[in-house]
C-alpha cells in the first residue's frame, strides 16, 4: 500500500514539512515536482506534521507537489556485483550502467555488540615509516587523516588503499571535486583494484544533502561483506563536508547549535558511522580511514575534535609529511609488540629525541650558543627527517627500524639514546665508529 | 496506564494520556511489530509525558500506544554481578550475542542476573531475631567475596524475622526469609533486589572522612596527587593523551577490592581489549582472574544515547551495592563528558534554555551529586566499604576552561590534569605535574614530596628563562636544578605502562625508589661545566631506568641498585 500526500506546510532550506498520517520514524519517501525526483528522509513527526529531509535538495518544491512514503528505511542492494561500480550519494549509478539487484539491506543498523569483537591484531603494512615503525595501521581499526586543503590527503588514502592487503575497497566521497574523484578512479584501475572496489561518490557540484548518506551506503555494504568474512578497508573523505551537512539540516531544523553552529550531537552522529569500524569474532573485518580537512587548521574546531575523541588515533599531514608529534595509532600496541623486539623501543626514543631537536632547533633559530649535545640533536634531526619521514619512502618495517638504528648509531653514545641496555646490546650497529656500548657503573669498579 | 504517542524527534517521545504519569518512572513505546521499546519520564505538562527512549526511534510512528509505569528505572541487586558485562540498563550482553547474535536488537531486555545459577547459602539470622534495611541475612561466597544477602535496601523501620532458609543452595529467585513488621504486614525476601539507579544507595550508621590511601600502583599518582578510598578524582585530557590507558592501568593493578568499569559512550574497541584481557590476566593479590573482581557497564558511543545517560548511575548503584557488604569499590567512568553530552542532546530536544555551549543549566549540580554517591561508611555493623570515584573528562578543544571540566573540578578531591605537551614527548604518564593536585594524605612524606614539587618548579623557571637567555646565560646552579628535575620527571613521574615490572610499582617500591631519587637530587655535584653536568644526569637517568625495568628483588635489581649507590657515593665521578 502506497500512499500520496499533497499538502506540504512549510518549505525551508532542505527540509520539507507535509500534513499526513501513518508515516514512521525515519521512513523514506519521494518528492516528485516539476524538476524530477528526490528522496527524502523522515526527521521529525509531531502530530500531523512530518519533516522530511530532501536530499536533492527542496529548490523546485512546490507546494502542491507529491510526497510518497515507501514504508522503509533507507536501503541499498548488496551482493557482489557491487564490485567495480560507482554510485552518487544517493546509491544511483553514476558509470552509465544499470541498477544493481540484490537483497535490501537497511542504512544505519543497530551497532554491533562489544562481546561479538575480537581483538584486532593484524597490522596493515602500508611501507610509509611513519606509519608502519611510529603509528602502526591495523586491521579494523578506525583513522582520520588531520589535514588541510591542498595537502594530499586523497593521494595518501589512495596510497594506502592500494597497498594494504584487503579484500574489498569501498571509497566514500563527500564533497569531492570531480578532478579528484577521476583520480581516485584511475589510481585503482591503473593500481589493479578496481575490480574489488566500490565507489560512492559525492561531487561538490552535487546536492549538499544527498552527502550525508555516503557514509552510511559505504559502512552498510561494507558491513555486509564484512559478515561474509570479507576484509574490508573504507576510505571516506572528506568527513568534513559530511559534518557540514549536519549543521545544515539542524540549524533549519531549530535545534539549538553547541558549538560553532554545529548540533550538539554532533558526536553520537559521526561515532554511530565510525563505530561501525569492527573485526567480527567468527567474521570479517572493516577498516575505515578518513580525511578530515580542519578548517583554518584549527585542530580544536568542531569536526577534527570530536573526530579525535571517536577514533583509535590520527594522522596529521603537514607540509607533505606525517607529523610525528600528535600522530598517534591507539591500537599500536597491538601490533608492534611481537613485530620485533626493538621495535617500541625505536619507536620512543627516535620520538623522544627528535623532540629535543626541535627544542634545540628553536634555541638555535632564536640565535643561542649550541652546546655539543645539542649539535648531536640537529645532525639527529636532518637525518630522521630525510631518511625517515619523507613521505617517498617506502620500504618494509624491517628495513625501516634498521634504518633508525643506523641514525641513532651515527648520532649519539648509546645511553643518550634512553633506550634499555638488553635491547642496545643486542642491535647497536657493529660497525658504529663509537667505542662499543658504555658499560654500567658497577663493570668499571 | 495506556498512553498514545502524538509526537517523535529523536529519541524523544511526546505521549499523550488522561492518567496518572510519574515523573523518572519507565515506559513502553510500542512499535507495530509488537517491539517494547524502555523509555523513562523525563517531563510532564498537562497530558502530555516527553520520554526519553533508551533505544533507536525509528519505525515508531504518531499514535503508537506507550505503556506507563509507576517504578522508576532500577537495577537489580544480588550475587552473580561480579565479572559480568551488562550495557548501561544491565543487559548483560553475552547472554544478548547468544540470543540476537552480532548486532544489538532494540526491545530485548535480559534480567540482570542469572536465575538458574545457584548459591551457597548460610543464614546469619534466626527467627525472632529484630533486623532493619541493610541487615545482613546471611552470605553466600561469590568468587573470592563473601556477599551479604540484606534486608532490601527501602524497607522502614524494624522487622521481625519469621522465618528463614536452612543452609543450602538456593537461586536468586528463591524464597529467603519472611520478614514481619507487627502489625500484620509481611514481607518475602530473595536474593535479589531492586534499586532506582537514580537514587543514592548508603544505608549505615556515619559516613567518615576518607584518609587511607587507594594505592593505584602509579607512581605520580599515589605519590604526588594522591587517590584515597571513599575519595573523588578526575582526569582531564585532550583526546590521544592517555585517559583511558590510564583508566585501565588503574583497573588492572589498583589495590582495591572490586573495579566497575563504566564505559560510557566511548570506544567499543577499549572495552573488547577489557573483556578480552581480565580474563586472562591473573590479580597478584588474589592469585584469581581479574574479571571476577570486575564489573563492565560498556555504553559505547554508538549505542543509544539515552541509555549512556543511565549507565553512569547503574555504575554508581552497583558499586554502592558492594559498599554495603563492607568492600572497597572502585568506579572508573570513561568519559563523564559524554554523560554530559547525552543530558545535552536531551535538552536541546526538550527545547530548553541552554547555558554555556548549549549544556543545560543543571549540569553542575547533576555532575556534583553524581559525584557525591562516592564515599566511604561506615555500616550498621561496624566495617568500613567504600566507593571511590574517578571519572574522565574530555573536555572539547583540550580546553579545561568549559563547563564539564570546570563542573568536575569543584566537586573532586583530586585533579589528574593530562597535558597534550607531555604526551606529544611521549612522557606518560601525561599527567601535568605543575597543574594536577590532590587534597587528600599520599604515601610519601609530605615535607619530602613538597621539596621535590619545588625543585620541578624551578627546574621548570629555569627551563622558560633559558629560552629567553640562553644555555650560556643560565648559571650552571640554575641549569644543574633544570637538569635535576628532568631526572626526577625521567625515572619517577613518568612510568612505562607497556612494561610488564615499571607499569605497576607497589607503595613499598616507590617509598624506596623516591628516597634514592630524593637522594641524587639533593646531592651537591660541584659541577665546573655544563657538559659535565648532563654527561652525569644522563647516565644517573639511564642507570634509573634500567633499575625501574628490573623487577623487585632480583638479581639485576641489586645489580643496578649497587651502580646506583655507587654513583651516590662518587657524585658520578668515575674512580
Amino acid at each position: 500500500m502506497r500512499k500520496y500526500f499533497d499538502s506540504i506546510r512549510r518549505i525551508a532550506g532542505n527540509v520539507v514539512t507535509v500534513n499526513a498520517m501513518g508515516v514512521t520514524y525515519d521512513e523514506l519517501a519521494t518528492i516528485d515536482s516539476a524538476h524530477g525526483q528526490s528522496l527524502a528522509q523522515v526527521i521529525d513527526l509531531e502530530g500531523q506534521q512530518v519533516s522530511l529531509q530532501v536530499f536533492a535538495g527542496s529548490q523546485g518544491v512546490s507546494n502542491n507537489d507529491r510526497v510518497r512514503f515507501l514504508q522503509h528505511p533507507m536501503q541499498v542492494p548488496f551482493s557482489d556485483d557491487l564490485l567495480g561500480r560507482v554510485f552518487d550519494g544517493s546509491g544511483r549509478p553514476r558509470d552509465g550502467r544499470g541498477e544493481v539487484t540484490g537483497k535490501l539491506t537497511d542504512l544505519g543498523t543497530p551497532p554491533v555488540n562489544p562481546v561479538m569483537r575480537r581483538m584486532p591484531d593484524q597490522m596493515v603494512h602500508t611501507g610509509i615509516p611513519m606509519i608502519d615503525v611510529f603509528n602502526s595501521l591495523v586491521e579494523s581499526q578506525k583513522l582520520p587523516i588531520f589535514s588541510v586543503p591542498g595537502e594530499p590527503y586523497n593521494e595518501l588514502l589512495a596510497r594506502v588503499g592500494l597497498q594494504a592487503n584487503a579484500d574489498i575497497i569501498i571509497l566514500g566521497g563527500m564533497g569531492l571535486r570531480h578532478d579528484d574523484y577521476l583520480k581516485f578512479r584511475q589510481t585503482f584501475e591503473e593500481g589493479g583494484v578496481l575490480g574489488r572496489a566500490i565507489l560512492f561518490v559525492h561531487t561538490a557540484a552535487d546536492p549538499v544533502v544527498e552527502c550525508l548518506l555516503v557514509p552510511d551506503l559505504c559502512l552498510a555494504v561494507g558491513e555486509q561483506f564484512a559478515l561474509q568474512g570479507k576484509r574490508v578497508l573504507v576510505l571516506l573523505t572528506d568527513m568534513t563536508a559530511f559534518a557540514d551537512a549536519l549543521k545544515e539540516i539542524s540549524i533549519v531544523m531549530e535545534q539549538i547549535p553547541s558549538n560553532r553552529g554545529y548540533p550538539g550531537d554532533l558526536y553520537t552522529q559521526l561515532a554511530k558511522r565510525y563505530e561501525k569500524a569492527v573485526d567480527f569474532d567468527g567474521a570479517g573485518s572493516m577498516t575505515v580511514l578518513a580525511c578530515v580537512t580542519m578548517p583554518g587548521d584549527d585542530v580544536t574546531h568542531p569536526v577534527p575534535d570530536n573526530t579525535g575523541y571517536i577514533t583509535e588515533g590520527q594522522f596529521y599531514l603537514r607540509h607533505g609529511r606525517i607529523e610525528p608529534f600528535g600522530s598517534l595509532s591507539r591500537l599500536k600496541q597491538q601490533v608492534n609488540g611481537k613485530s620485533r623486539d626493538d621495535h617500541r623501543a625505536i619507536m620512543d626514543a627516535c620520538i623522544q629525541l627528535y623532540a629535543l631537536c626541535r627544542e634545540s632547533r628553536e634555541k638555535r633559530d632564536m640565535g643561542f650558543e649550541m652546546s655539543d649535545w645539542d649539535r648531536k640533536l640537529l645532525k639527529y634531526g636532518t637525518l630522521f627527517e630525510q631518511r625517515v619521514m619523507d613521505l617517498s619512502v617506502n620500504i618494509h618495517l624491517f628495513d625501516a627500524l634498521d634504518r633508525c638504528w643506523g641514525i641513532l648509531a651515527e648520532c649519539f653514545d648509546p645511553a643518550e639514546t634512553g633506550i634499555r641496555r638488553s635491547i642496545i646490546e643486542k642491535h647497536w650497529p657493529a660497525g658504529a665508529d663509537e667505542s662499543p656500548a658504555e658499560q654500567p657503573a658497577e663493570a668499571t669498579a | 496506564m495506556k498512553a498514545r504517542i502524538v509526537a517523535v524527534n529523536g529519541n524523544l517521545v511526546i505521549a499523550e494520556t488522561d492518567g496518572r504519569v510519574v515523573q523518572n518512572s519507565v515506559g513502553y513505546c510500542i512499535h507495530s511489530d509488537g517491539t517494547r521499546l524502555l523509555s523513562e519520564v523525563i517531563r510532564v505538562r498537562g497530558h502530555l509525558a516527553d520520554l526519553q527512549v533508551f533505544e533507536e526511534t525509528r519505525g515508531l510512528k504518531v499514535g503508537d500506544p506507550v505503556e506507563l509505569h509507576e517504578d522508576m528505572l532500577s537495577v537489580v541487586l544480588g550475587p552473580g554481578l561480579l565479572g559480568q558485562i551488562y550495557d548501561g540498563l544491565q543487559n548483560p550482553l553475552p547472554e544478548l550475542a547468544k540470543q540476537v547474535g552480532f548486532f544489538l536488537k532494540p526491545g530485548v531486555y535480559i534480567h540482570g542476573l542469572s536465575t538458574t545459577q545457584p548459591w551457597e547459602f548460610t543464614p546469619s539470622v534466626k527467627p525472632g531475631d529484630t533486623i532493619e534495611a541493610g541487615d545482613s541475612l546471611g552470605t553466600v561466597p561469590e568468587g573470592i567475596f563473601t556477599h551479604r544477602i540484606t534486608v532490601p535496601f527501602g524497607l522502614r523501620g524494624s522487622w521481625t524475622v519469621e522465618k528463614v532458609a536452612p543452609a543450602g543452595s538456593y537461586t536468586v529467585d528463591a524464597e529467603m526469609a519472611v520478614l514481619a513488621d507487627g502489625q500484620g504486614a509481611k514481607r518475602s525476601v530473595t536474593m535479589q533486589q531492586n534499586w532506582p539507579v537514580k537514587r543514592p544507595l548508603s544505608v549505615a550508621r556515619r559516613r567518615l572522612l576518607p584518609t587511607e590511601p587507594l594505592v593505584s600502583r602509579v607512581r605520580i599518582i599515589d605519590s604526588m596527587f594522591p587517590v584515597v578510598r571513599g575519595g573523588t578524582y578526575c582526569i582531564p585530557g585532550p583526546f590521544g593523551a592517555g585517559k583511558t590507558v590510564l583508566q585501565q592501568i588503574t583497573a588492572r593493578h589498583a589495590e582495591i577490592d572490586i573495579v566497575i568499569i563504566a564505559a560510557c559512550g566511548e570506544r567499543a574497541g577499549e572495552i573488547v581489549e577489557t573483556l578480552r584481557d581480565f580474563p586472562e590476566l591473573t590479580d597478584p593479590r588474589t592469585g584469581r582472574s581479574l574479571m571476577e573482581r570486575t564489573i563492565i557497564i560498556a555504553n559505547t558511543s554508538a549505542m543509544p544515547v539515552a541509555a549512556r545517560e543511565a549507565s553512569v548511575y547503574t555504575a554508581a548503584t552497583l558499586g554502592e551495592y558492594y559498599r554495603q557488604m563492607g568492600l572497597n569499590v572502585l568506579l572508573l567512568a570513561d568519559s563523564t563528558s559524554r554523560w554530559a553530552q547525552a543530558m545535552r542532546e536531551l535538552s536541546g530536544r526538550l527545547e530548553e534554555i541552554p547555558g554555556e555551549e548549549a549544556f543545560p543549566a543543571y549540569l553542575e549540580s547533576r555532575i556534583a551529586s553524581f559525584y557525591e554517591r562516592a564515599g566511604a561508611l561506615e555500616l550498621r555493623d561496624g566495617t568500613v566499604g567504600s566507593l571511590t570515584i574517578g571519572g574522565t573528562v574530555s573536555p572539547a578543544g583540550g580546553n579545561f576552561e568549559e563547563p564539564v571540566t570546570q563542573g568536575t573540578l569543584k566537586v573532586v578531591g583530586a585533579f589528574h590534569g593530562l597535558s597534550r605537551a607531555r604526551s606529544d614527548a611521549r612522557r606518560y604518564p601525561a599527567i601535568d605535574p605543575l597543574d594536577s593536585w590532590s587534597k587528600y594524605p599520599g604515601i610519601i612524606e609530605p615535607d619530602a614530596m613538597a621539596s621535590m614539587r619545588r625543585l620541578l618548579l624551578h627546574g621548570n623557571e629555569v627551563r622558560q628563562m633559558m629560552t629567553v637567555v640562553g644555555e650560556e646565560g643560565t648559571s650552571i646552579a640554575d641549569f644543574t636544578a633544570a637538569l635535576k628535575a628532568d631526572f626526577f620527571d625521567n625515572v619517577y613521574l613518568q612510568q612505562n605502562a607497556f612494561d610488564e615490572v615499571d607499569a605497576a610499582t607497589p607503595a613499598e617500591r616507590q617509598r624506596f625508589v623516591f628516597g634514592k631519587v630524593s637522594e641524587v637530587a639533593n646531592l651537591d655535584f660541584e659541577f665546573t661545566d655544563k657538559a659535565q653536568a648532563r654527561e652525569t644526569l644522563v647516565a644517573v637517568t639511564d642507570l634509573f631506568r634500567n633499575w625501574n625495568y628490573a623487577a623487585t628483588d632480583s638479581e639485576e635489581y641489586q645489580r643496578w641498585l649497587k651502580a646506583i649507590d655507587q654513583f651516590i657515593a662518587t657524585k658520578g665521578r668515575k674512580v
